[in-house]
Formats: structure tokens, sequence, C-alpha cells
């Protein structure tokens, strides 16, 4: 049978048409673009979806509250903690269940730490993509230390299943916090060199400055989020303007794209969003690591091992390292979910992807996938 | 603006067409008519003072009890800071309804899943296929009753549990080391 | 930092084996190519049949067999030299590189990982060969051996030494500049025949990219060829005095500026980083590569890495003093010759003196398109084009306009190339003292410590 994608395609045979995956090196994961292109030039690109579609929304019909939760880090195994929180969350809110401080605490600490990590394999892998790979391998460096870290605190280094309905799973292990302060002493003098080394390097931001340019109203209306949004310069940040958690007891910037490179909401800026948000979220987990100690030691609230919601729905919103995570939860007053949803950002960034990709140039295509971070299971769920 | 008032101003423009506000268990919702679902996401778009101009999810849910398949609309104003839950109640046998591709652009691939996963078709969609199924799938796996047809072409997507296997073989194998024991040292189990 | 650990075994003689193949090696092939570079003439064997067999060579029937003999086995030794030659560059690049990047590297085959590039090349030799069932078979198998006729040729024509020349052509760096050119007919017909998409973008890519930087790199070479009044490899480097002063990159101003087009336009044409277009892993997947597997891939591998070599030693030649050994004037090498069928030792002495002299050179150079490959990112295709034609170009042309001024002026004022050579040479030196200030500072605030010890 005939790909009803293949039915987009111009069939006039002047333009050459290619599969620009399902295993390409910058797909980042299994995605498939039919590009259009007339030599280097694309006429478009269309994107094709659903190859890590692995139902874990119906899973989520399936399982009881809590059983579900291991399920959620494999929405977004870069981030994973993001997807425990926004579930935890909604859960929490379902059941009307207030989390105790310290457990806001710790989930704000695991979160940024994950954030740092997520976003410096985004930015990693975006400048292997450009072609330098030394600062890959260096981003990675990092983030290693970082999986060490939260291994430490739950066991796990990619798919956590560490925040739990009502708390996290467990406290800081001892000497935990010394060490990770020390760290980001370190890694605070590291983004600095990261930027030496590759941001500024002036064949970097020429070939990032003024490509694939997401205005204001096209990122609203398709539905951006996150840096991937305040890349095109819209304020907007769910940490500060719906807090959740305890980040309403820290202090950091949000920062905006200003069209450092050239145009507001380019590449570049979607890229050095990411290299400033490294450094806010280092500073709130500084913030965290200090203020925790005034916290109760009580890291669950009391939730029944039967959760059993009363019917009703709720949508509950994180800032994950890929933009506001949304999971729509109805229940209908079982001890299941009648319907679990997850809205992840790397959906809707992967819908701009063929209005936008007309008139780049192949190599543009690569830059816009990996500065648009999607991550192809978040797509598929 | 609360939810409450975003409601309060669209009674207003709409009357009978918007339905009650749920009663707000957690998140209120408001049930809105089929027909004029475009038109009343278009002024709650662009109408000042309201302009949810953030189209935060779109999904659905099955009611196979009601005989309803229910399209929800989650929007957000980035200006305002305020948002509200649409829904629309559709026929389960054939449900249809017309896009908001035209006020969200979001609302292209969201609507795409939605036709995927639960066969609702959107009239007017530029581009309904299927999204995340091969497009000669059948059945619409979000619904209550969806049944797998037991493959794809030939593929399996049923396996059996590899305890089961692993059980069978190692009986085999003990069954054999039995034999070759001659069976002295106790019966062999088959 | 990581520490590297030795595997267990028996890591003394590990490290013994190591370094006496990685010495042995080098000098049986520097030996044999010195030797054969000698006597593969028609005059010296000339001479050796009339003055130790006093025979007349114009009756002697073999003359041109043993000739012919010895010329065979130079081209084998050159072959082998110029494969040894690749991967040692590739092991060396992996050391440098995993240096770069904390990591630990090539160190499990042979002490440092020094025998890697055996171990790869045996493994790809005994891979499958697979041609894909569309592709052009005759093209497809022939690619490879365009791309290694081009990376074989050029060494004939290469200067290791004073008198170490498999053939010092009159025209040499014309005919380098012209073999050079049969790599990218074989990877245009990689690029065609294997019938896939990457593959022809990597293929048309690799043709716009060298055919546009051959002329940049052809006009920079005029620039050494005026200074010089040769095409001649060995009588370029003769032109330019041992000492870096005299060294054509800073006789000349202008030179200076053609060795930087030369340089980049060298990368380009080498499909080097930042101009790697035709292979881009992530963009083409393995663009003209992308079909190849077993030998044939590492032929193209091996002529990739030697040719960052072979780029890196035609530089030093046309403008970094190619062998000229420091405070040994042209007369020496022909007085220590002395009036024998066969040279007295104290010739071969200067011999293997000027070869280990260019080798460094183009070691070190080589270590400099290493640095680059590890640091910059990949240009788009249009940038590269703009770089080509809106910059090297023109800016070839100006080299090579001010280098016929400046041959006037050193003409009438001959002091003027003496003058340029030493300042632009302290300017170098104090640049580079700079540079390491900078690498030391740059280190430092990253709360690490300059440790050149963890090898």
């Amino acid at each position: 049978m005939e790909k009803l994608i293949l039915r987009r395609v111009d069939r006039n045979y002047e333009e050459m048409v290619l599969n620009f995956g399902p295993q390409h090196p910058s797909t980042h994961g299994v995605i498939n673009f039919i590009v259009e292109t007339d030599g280097e030039v694309m006429k478009r690109a269309i994107p094709d979806v659903g190859y890590l579609h692995r139902s874990i929304e119906k899973i989520g019909e399936a399982t009881g509250y809590p059983g579900f939760m291991p399920f959620t880090d494999r929405i977004d195994y870069v981030a994973a903690m993001f997807a425990n929180e926004g579930y935890a969350i909604a859960v929490e809110k379902l059941l009307k269940v207030e989390v105790p401080p310290r457990a806001q605490w710790l989930r704000a600490i695991s979160c940024e730490l994950v954030r740092i990590a997520s976003h410096l394999i985004a930015v990693g892998t975006m400048t292997m993509d450009i072609g330098a790979f030394t600062p890959m391998v260096h981003g990675l460096r990092e983030r290693e230390e970082i999986n060490d870290f939260i291994e430490a605190l739950c066991g796990a280094r990619l798919t956590y299943n560490y925040h739990r309905i009502g708390g996290v799973a467990f406290d800081l292990p001892e000497g935990w916090r010394d060490k990770v302060l020390a760290f980001l002493d370190r890694f605070d003098k590291f983004l600095p060199e990261f930027d030496r080394l590759i941001t500024f390097n002036e064949i970097y931001k020429k070939r990032l400055a003024k490509v694939a340019v997401v205005s204001r109203e096209q990122a609203i209306s398709y539905g951006l989020v996150g840096p991937n949004l305040r890349g095109s310069g819209v304020d907007w940040d769910l940490r500060r303007d719906m807090p959740y958690g305890a980040y309403p007891n820290f202090e950091f910037e949000v920062p905006v794209g200003k069209g450092w490179a050239g145009a507001v909401g380019d590449c570049f800026d979607r890229y050095y969003v990411r290299c400033l948000e490294m450094k806010e979220s280092s500073r709130i987990v500084r913030q965290a690591l200090e203020t925790i100690g005034q916290t109760p030691e009580e890291i669950m609230a009391k939730v029944p091992r039967n959760v059993k919601p009363d019917a009703g729905e709720v949508l509950s919103r994180v800032e994950s390292a890929r933009g506001e995570m949304a999971y729509y939860v109805v229940s209908d007053g079982t001890n299941k979910a009648y319907r679990v949803r997850a809205r992840t950002g790397s959906f809707t960034a992967m819908s701009i992807i063929e209005d936008i990709s007309g008139g780049l140039m192949v190599a543009d295509l690569v830059a816009l996938i990996s500065s648009l971070d999607v991550v192809a299971p978040e797509i598929d769920r | 603006m609360t939810t409450t008032e975003i409601h309060d101003r669209l009674k207003a423009r709409f009357g009978e067409d918007v339905g009650p506000l749920s009663e707000p268990k957690i998140d209120a919702f408001a049930v809105v008519k089929r027909e004029r679902i475009v038109e009343i996401c278009r002024f709650l778009a662009k109408e000042p003072g309201l302009e949810l101009d953030f189209l935060e999810d779109l999904t659905a849910l099955d009611w196979p009890k009601n005989n309803q398949i229910e399209v929800v609309y989650h929007l957000l104003s980035y200006r305002h800071r305020h948002s509200i839950v649409l829904k629309v109640q559709l026929d389960r046998a054939a449900p249809s309804i017309a896009t908001v591709e035209g006020v969200w652009k979001t609302a292209n691939w969201f609507e795409r899943e939605v036709y995927d996963l639960f066969g609702v078709t959107f009239e007017g969609h530029p581009d309904l296929r299927r999204i995340m199924l091969p497009d000669d799938w059948i059945g619409h796996p979000l619904r209550k009753d969806y049944q797998e047809t037991g493959g794809y072409h030939g593929f399996s997507n049923v396996r059996e549990n590899p305890l089961v296997e692993l059980k069978r073989l190692d009986d085999v194998r003990r069954a054999e080391a039995a034999n070759a024991a001659g069976g002295v040292d106790g019966p062999a189990k088959a | 930092m990581a520490t590297v650990t030795l595997p267990k075994g028996n890591p003394r003689t590990k490290l013994l084996v190591t370094l006496v193949v990685a010495l042995a090696l080098p000098v049986i092939l520097f030996g044999a190519v010195l030797v054969l570079a000698t006597i593969a003439k028609p005059e010296p064997v000339a001479v050796f049949v009339r003055e130790v067999l006093h025979h007349d060579p114009a009756t002697w029937p073999f003359t041109g067999l043993v000739y012919g003999v010895a010329a065979g086995l130079l081209t084998f030794m050159i072959l082998n030299f110029g494969a040894v030659v690749a991967a040692v560059t590739i092991w060396w690049e992996m050391r440098v590189s995993s240096r770069m990047q904390s990591r630990i590297g090539y160190n499990r085959v042979g002490a440092g990982g020094f025998f890697q590039w055996i171990a790869d090349a045996v493994k790809l030799l005994l891979k499958e060969d697979l041609i894909p069932a569309d592709a052009d078979q005759l093209l497809f198998r022939a690619a490879p051996y365009f791309v290694f006729a081009g990376f074989g040729l050029i060494f004939v024509a290469l200067p290791f030494g004073e008198s170490v020349i498999a053939a010092d052509l009159n025209v040499g760096i014309f005919y380098v500049t012209a073999v050079t050119a049969l790599v990218v007919v074989g990877i245009l017909l990689a690029g065609w025949s294997s019938n896939s998409k990457w593959a022809l973008f990597g293929g048309m890519r690799s043709a716009a990219q060298v055919i546009s930087y051959e002329i940049p790199a052809g006009l920079a070479v005029m620039v050494p060829i005026l200074m010089a009044g040769t095409l001649s490899m060995q009588g370029i480097i003769r032109a330019q005095g041992a000492w870096p002063w005299q060294w054509f990159v800073f006789t000349n101003p202008a030179a200076l500026v053609a060795f930087v087009i030369f340089f980049i336009a060298q990368l380009a044409e080498s499909n080097r980083p930042p101009f790697d277009l035709p292979e881009a892993e992530s963009e083409l997947v393995a663009g003209y590569l992308a079909e190849y597997t077993a030998f044939r891939y590492a032929i193209f591998f091996l002529v990739e890495f030697g040719n960052v070599w072979i780029m890196s030693a035609i530089a030093v030649t046309l403008f970094f003093g190619g062998w000229q050994v420091p405070g040994v004037a042209a007369e020496a090498y022909e007085a220590a010759r002395g009036a024998g069928a066969l040279p007295a030792p104290a010739w071969w002495g200067l011999q293997v003196a000027s070869m280990a002299v260019f080798f460094v050179k183009t070691f070190l150079v080589m270590n400099l398109v290493i640095w680059i490959r590890w640091t910059f990112p990949r240009i788009r295709v249009d940038q590269m084009m703009n770089l080509c034609w809106k910059y090297l170009v023109p800016g070839a042309f100006a080299t090579f306009v001010a280098t016929l001024l400046w041959q006037i002026l050193v003409a009438r004022v001959p002091v003027a190339s003496t003058v340029s050579g030493v300042v632009l040479f302290v300017g170098a030196l104090v640049a580079l003292v700079q540079m390491l200030r900078l690498a030391k500072q740059n280190v430092e605030a990253g709360g690490d410590q300059v440790d050149l010890s963890n090898w």
C-alpha cells in the first residue's frame, strides 16, 4: 500500500524526494522526514512520526494510578523526572493531597539537575549536528556526573521513578548535598568554557543565525513551549508564571531570545536560551540545597495504598526541559484512571517543521531539528 | 480573569450554545455546541480581554455508556494567565466536528492524533491522516471497546510469555536428563 | 581527570614491543625509501656498474633490469610508506582528539593503542565486500582505485630529503596539483555509482567543493613559484633558507597570506573539517562513503587521512623551507658526498637529518590540522562557496600581484626580504606565546591545571 504521506509529495520529478530517516544520525531517535529538495535547497520537509508509539496513554488506563509512574519515565527518557513530576502532581490534585515541603524541595532539586542534564544533551547534540564533536563530549562528561548524583539519589540513571504520588521515594543520601554543591561550583565554570569553545565560534554562529526563524505569533499558534517558545521572544515560564511545588521560594531569571546572532527566534536563540537556562537551574539547585535543611523531615504525604480518587478531571502543568508538559487525567472513581493524556513539547515542536522548512538547506534542517530539541519518544508516546 | 468570568462572557455572546460550567470538582469545563465550535474558539482566541491564544491541549474521551465521544479543548492565555476547558459531545457512531486548525495551527497535529486514536473526523482539516499508526491500521486504539486484530500484515502483535517458553525448555531438559539416567533416581516428570 | 590504566598482561613487554616497532617501522621504511630513491635512478646505477663491477653499462645487458627492479621496489615501499603514514596519522589524531575530549582513546592494542590501526585494517580486510544490487558495479568497484592512485602518485614528487625524492620533476608542484584531482574523480564515481541519494549528495558536494578550491589553492601555490622561479619541488625548497626567517612564509608578507589561503583551500580539498561537507555525518549519513564496506571503505579512509599528511608535507615544502637543515649549506651535501661510486657515510647522515627536519615540520603542521578538526563546526554549503569565490579567490589574486611587486622590490632592495623575514618571524613567535598563554588562562579559568603528563 502506498503511504498516504507520499500523496502529498509533488510528483513532477523535478525535485528529489529524500527519506531523511527513520534511521539517520541527526533525527535523534526514530523519526522520518520526507524531504523534497532541489539540490541542496529544500522545498519542504514533511515529518512522519509514530515509529516509537508505544500507546503509553492506553497503558495508563490499564494500570492503577501508582503503577503508571514507571511508564511515565518512558515518555521522555532524556528528562524523565519531569514526566514523573507532572503525573504525580495530576494525581495529587485529583486526590487533593498536599505534598510535604521537603518532598517539594527534593522534586525541585532533582528536576533542575535533570534539566541541566537534558539541556547538556540538547546543546551537545546540536553542536555535533553542526559538525563539532568535541563540545558534545564535554557536555556528556558533565552530564555523567549528574547521572551519578541522580543514581545515588534514586538508584536509576535514566528512568528514575523517583517522584511518587504524594511525595518522593527517597531522601537525600549522606554527603550528597556537599558533593552536588562542589559539582555546581565546577559546573558554573564549565558554562563559560563551553561558550568559549563553541557558542561564540564564528562558524557556529553563522550556521545558526537567521536560520529557521520562528516568529512570536507562529510560536504561540503552533503551541511551541519551553525554550523553543522563549527563544522566539515570548517571556513565559510556568515555574515563574504559574508556579507549582517549591519554585515560588527560589529566585531565578527566565532567559528570553533576544536575537543574539541576528533574528529573534532563529536557531541560535533557541540554542542559547538553553545555555542560559542551565545557569539558572544551577542557581535554583544551589538555593534549594541551601534551604532544604529548614524543612521537616517528612517526604511522603499520607496516600492510601489503593489510590482511588473521586470522579473528576484535572490538568497538571510542569515546565519540563522541553517546555510545558501537561497531564490530563480523568478519574471515574475507580482505582484505574479513565484516561491519561500526556501533552508534550516535542509533539508540537515537530508540527512546526513542515511550515518553516521551505527554502532551508538540508544542513539547516539538521540545525532546525536539533534546535527544537525534539526527543522521539516524547513525540510518539 | 477567572474561569467563571470567561464562561460568563462566552455565555453572553453565544447564549444557549454554551452549556453551564461543570460543577468545579477540580477543573471546571463547559460543554459547547458542536456546530459552533469554530466560532467559539475564534472568539475566545481573538476577543480582547480573553485572548486565549494558546491551545494547550486537544484530546478526546470515549464514553461508551453515554454513546458519546467528547473532544476536549484546553485553552490558556499567555497575556492574562487564565484558562478554560471546552468540551464537545459527539455521537460515538459517526463522530465528526469542524477543525479549529484555522484558529490555532497546533490543532493540525492534535486533531490528527484524535482522528488516529479515537476515529473522530475533523471536517475541513487540511491533512487528515493517521499520525501514530500506519495508514491501514484497523480500529482506533484509545476507544474503550478497541480489540486488537491479532496482527498487522502477518506480524503478530501478541507474544508468548517468555517465562512459559523457558519453563517448557526446562522441562524438556529435565526429561532428557531423567531419561539419560535411565529413570533410576525416581520417576521422570514429563 | 581520568587516569590511563594499562590493561592486564605484561605492560612492560608490550611497551617494549610497541617502542621497537614504532621505531623500527619508520627506520626500515625511511631507510628503504632513502636507499631506493638514491639508486633507482639511471646515473647512480650506471656509475655503480662502471666503478664497482668494472663493466661498461653501455655493453651490459642488465642495467635496465636493475634499474627497473629498484624502481618497482621503490614504488612498493613508497605505497607502504603512504599507508603507514596514513595509519599513524589516524592513531595520532585519535590520541590528540581523545586528549581534547577528556577521553582515554586508543589504549587496547599495544602501548597507547599504537597498533590499533593494524587491528582496524585487518578487521576491515576480513569484512564482506558488499556491493549494492542497484549500484553501477564497475564504477563502484573502480572508485577506490582512482582515489588510491591519486594518493599514491603524489608520493612520486614529494621531497623527503635533500636527495630523497623519487623523481624531481621540473614541473613537480604542477604534477602534484594535477594528480590530486584524481581523488575527486574517485569520489564523484563513488557518489554516482552507489545509486544512493546520500552518496550522490556527497559526490556532488565534493565535486563542487574540490573544483572550486583548486583555484585559490593553485593561485596561492603561484606565490612560492614566483619567489623561487621554478616549478620543481626541490628547486622551491633550495630557494628558501634553513632558518625560519628565511622561509618563504616569512620573507614575503604576501606569502604569509598565501599560506593561509593555501592552507584553507587544502583543508577543503582533502575534505577535512570544517569542510567535511561531502561526508558530513550528521547531514548526509556518510556521504559518498554511505554504501562502501570492508577494504574499499578502508581505502577511502586511508586516503583521507593520508591526505592530511600530504597536505602538510606540501605546505612545508612550499612555505616552510622543506627539508633544509639549519646550518647546513647546499654545498655541504655535495662536499660530503665524496668522489666514490657510492656516497660517503657523512652524506647519508646529512640525508637522514634532512628527512628528520622534513618530518618534524610536517608533523607540526599536521597537528594544526587535527586541532582544527576537533574544534570547529562544519560550514554550510553556501558559506563554503562564498568563502571560496568571494574571499579566497580574490585574496589569492591579490597575493599573486603583491608577490610580483615584492619581487621587483627585492630585486632593487635585497635587504627587504631579510627584514620581512625577521619581523614576521618574531611576530609569529609572539603570537605563539600569546596563544599558549591564552590556552593556559582558559584552562585555569575552568578550574583545571595545565597537565601534559597524562598520556
